[in-house]
Order: structure tokens, then sequence, then C-alpha cells
């Protein structure tokens, strides 16, 4: 390195020579800081999502390299939320790629201490047998006065404020055709 | 609003920097507060009293929008002669039965209306949470009314409720609320003068506001103010509620609730819908007007959208399969079930109730006597591991080689690693395109509930058993795609939206639904989301783009409308009521309504219009009658039918609570949902005696960098960092009381659990002079438990389960409680602790404080049947 090029490397000369005076751009720039990047230019595919936090409904995009999540930044496109996005809505890239997200399944045995593994499918199995058996055990065909009932009290679900339209249509749906009518979510706390 | 919708709060914001003036008014000095213009603190639970008195002062200044009031709403309507006030008698209305401890409503009706009331059966009414079903619409009432429109008849509706609300004066709101006279009066003046031809204001609430016993008084009473300053259905007005969750508007929609089915139609009863036509008739309400009307399309097309082929006219449409209510099934009764046994399974999706419901002990003692619980989430959240590091492992309540309860945890997938569809606060659903594939064995709930309902078909496949028909029958074949088979969450909403049955073809809103089983429609306010074959809910035009109103970015139930009764923006005639505020109006030359958003009325109705003396439904409304919804057309100031508490809200002390009502000798709701358990007991409240004991309130929010119960923030290590830990806020004169020292620890004590925390001692919290007393108010936020980068203990430990009649939401908002200096006992040592505080008490066993505190029940009785 020239002496001409180590002088014009240091940030103070830019800044005094250059178009930077306040010394908030280019002349505090090092070779590393002007050849980076923003990651969402480097990303494979952006996805339009909406925050999972509140329900404002705030614009999300979400990008992806190499199958991983890389930055998730409000969406300027929104009319409800012009970009912005709370301390949540902005740690959401946290929320889908935090280290103590669980991926896979937990089982605790009766009257054990501790998790044990289970297959997915083995889990599945497992629970669809508990669900027809807590239903034949608690069936209710109909009332004192041969009113139908079509019921089971044997079994209960809790949540759905966090769910999509979707699966809460195919979870009542489900429950209903099961005669479960022990259904529940937040919005009645 | 700046805490827990801060994205929201920036339109707030911007009307402020335009010369709007905020009012925020909490128990707790906030972020909101910060911003606003004018901070106004309250009690706790006081909140009728306050809005009680803007209703008076209103009233008593003849400050109402009074063209508005007249055409729009029922003010001119006359009551039944038979109706007595809370004035009358001491705090309730006629006919109340102290023996059932819920009213017989038929005095409340309006003239010449009683006999349909007298059918009701309000017990049922309140054990099944009914008057929810009213959230897309009134309930049903004939539009033939007896009206004076001078307003002069003592019992019309405007007189009534002058009378009502005479004694809400400004001296009352200040010994009620602890809110000062000139603080009030700046709220009264800003929020009339605010509000008519050229000016609407509007009335933000979050969701706190349903959480008490009077909870749905408490939006009622906004309600009105609203309605007589003419601050409904036009832009800039309304009551917005902000909802805490990103689809909680959708799982009321599509609810996963235990009374409702998709778009408010009600849940069959036993003892009232044992046939089809009992159950359709008992929603479109023969004589009133509106499109409630038609429910007979709506639930012909979800049964048809149910068991598909199956259900044919003839067999009216597999209603035979409908399971029944009976009762009271809701959440808090199930919880109390688990602990007796009666239920074996239950599964968690997204919801932890160990830290995010009230009582938490009894959450987990109730999951401690499970057969089997199934948990999906993104985390091991408290509810997965309630068996291992709870507060009742350490107390030896629950001791893990002696509980039973096989727990299953399913990873989910995020919002991210799924398509589909969020509901926002405004009705607006927006469709979220997938980024990437789920981790592992994570999955999204679609997937989960698809295959297990797939599962349980195949292992009951050729089963006779009648009671296997309903899930056999089931129409559940989503086209499925990828190496996991996830089914088609566009399949999903097409059938939400609804199709003709021999084309396919979706349809373009719900008055093409049919009741002849041509049409399928899984829910019918949602019909129109996937009009003309396309998913209008991703529809992304940048906002900049378009108008203020952005019609084109989602979609809004229903019909895509933004601002519900927008015919209200228009006066009679259909002109805007000025220029400033037009929002739709008449085109009389077009002959159609216009205006910036999609009118909420039947497009070519001219205001002119009215209907003949026979027509019912659609017909039967006016041109001047934009409650489409309500079965007389009108904005209700009173609610003759459809509140179990009273047509009208009337000031209830919350039922625990320091002082007696300053307003009547009735204390609480006399109406309140309440579960007498040894796990769920309530402080001695006046007139009881031992109030001292728990001589402090306490009430319960959420801090903008955590989420509700935890689940989705202790585990993220940003939120972590923002708030590492469990704290709560005293004033430095509580502090001085209790010797409580700034970040040094203390804890709170009720009779369901203690909690410890840092004290933060903060003037955020003002002792509010109230009666003859000084009450100190307590404030903690809910967001902790034992799992995650921040932990702590969980604040709804305090909360016991007592419940508003209308919706049977519990009061988590205000209870009473005790505040000591230094950290919680551990172990046994914290049962004893709590034993030694209820002993003093008087409530070591069990204890709700009484429903009726006034000597007039039976004379409300005797004057609630008047022909009896």
């Amino acid at each position: 390195m020239g002496v001409r090029t180590w002088f014009e490397s240091w940030p103070v000369y830019r800044q005094l020579t250059g178009t930077d005076p306040l010394g908030r751009g280019a002349a505090a720039m090092s070779r590393r800081s002007a050849e980076l990047a923003p990651r969402t230019e480097a990303a494979d595919s952006m996805a339009r999502s909406v925050c999972p936090y509140c329900a404002v409904g705030c614009g999300q995009r979400v990008y992806v390299k190499d199958g991983r999540v890389t930055q998730i930044e409000g969406d300027p496109d929104s009319p409800i939320s012009r970009g912005r996005l709370c301390p949540k809505g902005a740690a959401s890239k946290n929320l889908v790629t935090s280290r103590f997200r669980q991926t896979k399944v937990r089982y605790r045995r009766p009257y054990a201490t501790e998790w044990e593994d289970l297959d997915l499918d083995t889990a599945m199995d497992m629970i669809a047998d508990r669900v027809i058996a807590a239903r034949a055990a608690t069936w209710e065909d109909v009332d004192d006065e041969g009113r139908p009932l079509n019921r089971t009290l044997g079994f209960s679900g809790l949540g759905g404020a966090t769910l999509d339209n979707e699966e809460n249509y195919l979870i009542k749906k489900l429950f209903t055709a099961l005669g479960a009518i022990q259904i529940e979510n937040q919005a009645r706390i | 609003m700046a805490e827990c919708h801060p994205v929201g709060f920036q339109w707030a914001m911007a009307a402020k920097e335009r010369g709007a003036k905020i009012f925020h008014v909490d128990p707790r000095f906030t972020r909101t507060s910060a911003l606003a213009s004018t901070y106004v603190p309250i009690r706790a639970g006081t909140d009728i009293a306050f809005l009680g008195g803007v209703i008076n002062y209103i009233l008593s200044n003849e400050l109402d929008f009074r063209e508005y009031v007249l055409a729009y709403t029922n003010a001119a309507t006359i009551v039944s002669e038979d109706f007595r006030d809370t004035e009358d008698l001491d705090g309730l209305f006629s006919g109340y039965d102290p023996d059932t401890g819920v009213y017989d409503p038929v005095t409340w009706q309006y003239q010449g209306h009683e006999p349909q009331a007298a059918a009701r059966d309000t017990v049922i009414e309140r054990e099944t949470a009914s008057p929810l079903q009213h959230e897309s619409h009134g309930p049903g009432v004939s539009w033939r009314v007896d009206r004076d429109e001078t307003l002069r008849h003592p019992r019309c509706v405007y007189q009534i409720l002058k009378r009502h609300f005479a004694r809400y004066t400004p001296e009352v709101v200040e010994q009620a609320c602890g809110i000062p006279r000139e603080k009030f009066d700046e709220v009264c003046r800003a929020w009339t003068e605010n509000s008519g031809r050229d000016r609407t204001t509007a009335l933000v609430y979050s969701v706190g506001w349903t959480q008490h016993s009077v909870g749905a008084q408490y939006i009622r009473t906004g309600a009105i103010i609203q309605l007589l300053l003419g601050n409904i259905g036009r832009p800039g007005g309304g009551v917005l509620a902000l909802r805490g969750h990103a689809s909680i508007q959708g799982s009321t929609d599509i609810p996963t609730l235990f009374n409702l089915l998709p778009g408010y139609l009600p849940m069959p009863v036993a003892q009232l819908h044992p046939t089809y036509s009992d159950w359709v008739t008992s929603i479109c309400h023969p004589k009133q007007k509106g499109f409630w009307h038609h429910a007979p399309a709506y639930c012909a097309s979800l049964l048809k959208a149910y068991w598909g082929e199956a259900a044919t006219p003839d067999n009216d449409f597999c209603y035979g399969y409908m399971p029944r209510l009976t009762g009271d099934h809701g959440i808090y009764k199930q919880v109390f079930d688990m602990i007796d046994g009666k239920i074996k399974g239950y599964f968690l999706m997204g919801q932890n109730p160990a830290v995010g419901s009230m009582n938490g002990r009894a959450q987990r003692l109730g999951m401690a006597n499970l057969d089997w619980l199934v948990v999906r989430d993104l985390f091991e959240i408290e509810s997965a591991t309630w068996w291992k590091n709870s507060v009742e492992v350490e107390t030896g309540e629950i001791v893990p080689t002696e509980c039973r309860t096989e727990v299953f945890f399913i990873p989910a997938a995020s919002h991210v690693e799924k398509e589909g569809t969020f509901t926002q606060t405004q009705r607006l659903l927006q469709w979220r395109e997938k980024a990437l594939d789920p981790p592992g064995d994570a999955r999204s709930d679609l997937w989960f509930f698809y295959h297990l309902g797939r599962i349980v078909r195949q292992k009951l496949a050729g089963s006779t058993l009648p009671r296997d028909r309903a899930i056999l029958d089931l129409a559940w074949d989503y086209p499925t795609h990828g190496p996991h088979d996830e089914p088609s969450a566009d399949a999903v909403l097409r059938e939400i939206n609804g199709y003709d049955v021999k084309t396919g073809l979706t349809l373009r809103t719900f008055g093409q639904l049919r009741d002849d089983g041509s049409t399928v429609g899984g829910c019918w306010i949602y019909c129109g989301v996937y009009a003309d074959g396309v998913n209008q809910a991703a529809r992304r035009r940048p906002g900049g783009e378009q108008n203020y109103v952005a019609p084109e970015w989602g979609w809004a139930w229903p019909d895509n409308r933004r601002i519900l009764y927008n015919r209200a923006s228009a006066d009679p005639q259909g002109r805007p009521w000025s220029e400033r505020k037009a929002y739709v109006w008449w085109d009389g030359k077009k002959g159609c309504w216009d205006g910036y958003d999609q009118p909420d009325f039947e497009k070519t109705k001219p205001p002119s219009y009215r209907p003949g003396p026979d027509a019912e439904g659609v017909e039967a409304i006016a041109g001047d009658d934009p409650f489409i919804m309500l079965g007389d057309g009108k904005g209700w100031l009173y609610a003759s039918s459809g509140l179990l508490d009273g047509p009208m809200p009337t000031h209830y002390e919350p039922p625990e609570s320091l002082v007696r009502n300053p307003l009547y000798g009735q204390q609480a709701n006399p109406v309140r949902k309440v579960y007498d358990r040894p796990e769920n007991i309530t402080h001695p409240s006046p007139p009881e005696p031992h109030v001292g004991v728990y001589p402090y309130v306490f009430t319960i929010a959420r801090l903008t960098e955590h989420h509700t119960a935890g689940g989705m923030s202790r585990y993220v290590e940003h939120l972590a960092e923002l708030q590492p830990e469990m704290f709560f806020e005293v004033s430095p004169e509580l502090a001085a009381e209790r010797g409580l020292t700034h970040l040094d620890w203390g804890h709170v004590v009720t009779a369901r659990g203690v909690v410890e925390g840092r004290v933060l001692v903060t003037d955020r919290l003002t002792p509010l002079p109230v009666a003859d007393r000084v009450v100190h108010q307590i404030w903690l936020p809910y967001h902790w438990g034992p799992n995650g980068w921040s932990r702590g203990d969980s604040a709804n430990d305090l909360g016991g389960m007592v419940l508003d009649p209308n919706v049977l939401i519990q009061e988590g908002k205000c209870g009473t409680c005790d505040v000591r200096p230094g950290r919680r006992p551990q172990g046994r040592e914290l049962v004893t602790y709590l034993n030694d505080y209820r002993r003093r008490a008087g409530i070591l066993e069990s204890h709700h404080t009484p429903i009726i505190t006034t000597d007039t029940a039976a004379e409300s009785y005797r004057q609630g049947r008047p022909d009896k």
C-alpha cells in the first residue's frame, strides 16, 4: 500500500476532502462495509406474510436463502403497517429460528420423570387410538328425556387464535363430526 | 394501544399530528399515556360508572346528534309499561329470579313485544353464552314498534336512558372511579365537541375490557355514547376492539368455541333444538328485518360443507349427526371437570393455559388428572412441562411418579412454514404465502388435524355403530401435496367461501347461498373471500396506489366492507352528513349507493324505500335503516334482548372489591357466573367482613416486548433481553405503606396463589381517593413461567374464575390482594402461607361473594311477572 492510498483510506481525510463532511456516509465506510449488501438482496425467495403476534395484521416479507429464513421485514406496501414492525414483529426471524425451537416429537409416559423420543407416525397412531377410546368410553346417545345428544365429553381442545382460519375450520369440523363439543380458544379468556 | 398494538398506534399518532386529541384511560400510566394528550387514571373495574357519567353529560345537556339519534337508533321506541329500572329496584332490573340467578326479560321488551320473550330460557342462554352469537348481528326483535318521534314519552328509550344514568354525576364518577372532576369534564367536553356532522370520535379498547364480570356491558356503554354522538358507521368513528392474537377474530368467526359454529350459527342445544327446523327457526326469527332472515341457506350450506353428498334435504342435511349442548361446556367448566377426572384427553393448539389462563393452579391440577394430553407448539411451553417444573411440583401437589397423564408434544410449524389466512382485528383476512418447509417433525395444524381425522376414519372404517356415521360420512377429501402430504389450505378456503355443488364454481356473496342443498358454504360471512375463483385475501395492491380505505388489500367480511353499517355515514336522504366526513352516499343519477368503501346496504335500494306492512327480512329494511343486521334496523341504545344482565349497562363493583357500590345496594353483577370450588375461592367483598385481609387491588396486563403467555416471546433472545424478568409496579405511597424497596423482591398474595417478582416503585400508579378511603392498585405483567430464556412466576396464578354471564369470559382485570416485601415461601410452606391468609379472611375451604346484596330481589321477581 502506497502512502497516498494509505492516506486516502483514512476516514478523516475523506471526511475533510470528500462530499461527506459530517462523516455519516461514504467517508465512514471501510472497504468491507462498502461492499456489504443487505441479506434481502441475496435471498433465494421472498414470501409475503403477516406478523404472527397481535391482531393488527402488519405485513411481513420473509426472505429465505439456502433453506433458511435470513430476514423478516415489514412490508412497505401494507396500508395497515406501512412497513413498520414493533419489537415483537421485528423479532419474528428470531422466533422462527430460535435455538429453543423443538422440532422432534416428545413423549412423556405415565408416571415418567423425563421425556423420551417417539416417531411422528407412531405418535399420530397412538393419539388416534386414544381419541377413539375416549369417545367410546364416554359416548352419550340421548339425554334423560330421549332427546338426541350424539356427543362425547371425554376429550377437549383449547387454542385457535394463533392458528389459520383454515386450520380452525378443520378442527371444528373434525371435532363436531366426532361428537366432541368441548373446544375453546383464547377468545374466551 | 402503544404498548400492545404499537404499529396500529401510528394512526392515532398521525391523527394527533393533525390536531386530534387523544385521551388515555387506564389504571396505570403506560407508553400510551405518555403519548396521549391527556391521561385519565381510573380505578380498575369502574368503567361503566365513568362512561355512564359521559352518557349523563350528553343527555342532561342534550348534546346528542339528534338527527342521527332519531333516524338511526331506537331512541324513540316505546318500552313495555311493566319495565322497572335499577333506579326503582336498588340495582336490579325487573324480572330477577333469585333462585336461578337470571332475569326473565319479558318486561324489558318494546311495548307490545312482551309475548315474544315469554318463551326464552335465560338459564340455558347463560350456560351456553348464547349472546356471543350476536357478534355478527343483533338478536331478533320484530320491527313493528311504537315510536314517539318527539322523544318526550316517558317510556321511550331516550327518556328511560336519561333517567337510568341521571345519578352518574361528575361527583359519583369522582367517588367511584377516583377520576378528578376537571379531568372528567375535559373528556366530556372533548368527546361531545368532536362529534356531529363535521367531526367524529373513535373509541378504542383493548380486549382486557372483555375480561370483567360486566365485560359485555362495558362495551355496550361505549356503544351507547357512540350512537348518541353519531359516531357509528362513519369514518373516524366506531367502537374499535384491539384484539390480542393474530387471528383471534378468525377463531371467533370460524370458531374453535364450544357454543358456536362458523359464521356465529349457534351449536344446537338438546333442550331447544331437537330438530333441524327448531334450530333454523331459532336463528332466522320470523318477523324481523335484515339478512339473518336467510339463515336457512347459511345452515344448509354449512351442513353440506360438513357432510357433502350424504347431506340431502330429505335427511335435513344430516342435522341428526350434530352433537348437542346441554349447558355450560366452556373452558372453565372443563378445567373443573378435568380436576374431577371426567375428561380423559386434551388437545392444546398454540395456547398455554398453565401460564395464560386465570387461576393457573387449577389449570395445572386439571392437566395432571388427564389420561392424555397433546401439546402442539413451537416450544416446550409450561403446559407441556407442568409435570416436572411447576409450582405444584414444588409444593408436592403434583408428584411426577404418581401422575398418570401421558403427554405428547407434537412440534408445530411456524407462521412462515405454512400458508393460510389470518383475520386481523378489523375483520380483514390476509393470506400468508409459505416461505419454506417446517423443520424436523414440525407440522401445520392443518396437517395434524387432517391426518388425525384420516387415521381415525381409517380405523373406524366398516363400523356399523350409529355414532360413527357422522365421522365416516364426513366430507374429508382434501388434496394434499409435498413430501409430508400437506393438505391444501387453498382448497379449505374455497370450501369456507362456498361453491355451487353442480358447477363447482365459487360463490361471490352470501346472497347466493341456498337452503336446498345446491350450495356448499363453510362460513357464510366469509362468502366472497374466494369470489370469481380468486383468493381475494391474497390481494396486495400497495396501499399507496389506492384510496385510504385500501379495498384491494386483503378481504374483509362481509362483502369486503371495511366499515360496518356505513349507510349511517350518509343522512336519511342518502347525502353525506358533511363533505368532510363523506364515505358512502346515494347517487341518484346512477340509482345506486357509491363511495370509498363497499356500501353496507343493498346497492340499489334508495333512501326513500319503505317496506310494506307485511314485509320481513331484507325486504323490511327501509331505505334509511342502516343497521341491517338488527331486527328493527336501528342502533340500540337500549337492548331489549341479547344481554342477560340488563337492557342497559349498570355500574356494579367487581366480585372482589374493597368498597361498597356507591350507586346501588346491589354490589356486583347479579347474573355473573360463579364456580363454587375450593380451587376457586373469591375474597370477601363488601358488605362482607374481613375485606382488609386482601387490602389492595391488582390488575394484570401486557408488555410491548412480550406476547400473552410468553410462548412466542420468552424463547426469543431479543425479546427476553428487552424484558428479562418478572416484576410488578407499585406507587411510592404503597411502597412506603408496605415497606417495599425499588428493585428488591416482593410478592403478591391472593387466595388462589402467590407470585413473586422485582418491585418497581413508580408514580405510573397513583393512589386513588375512592369513597372514604384510598385505593392502592398494583400492576403485574403476566408473561412469565418457568421455561424459556426469561423466567419467573405467572401473574395469572393470582386470579379466579368469575364470569360475565353473556359470553362466559372471566373477571381477569381486577381482584384484591396483599403485597409483601421479600421472596415468596417455597414448597409446602407456600401452601401454609396461603392457608394462613384464607383462615384470617374466613375463607379456608371455599367461598364466593354473595350474589344478592339488596332486599329488592323479591320485588324484582314480582315486577317481572306482571300477568302471572
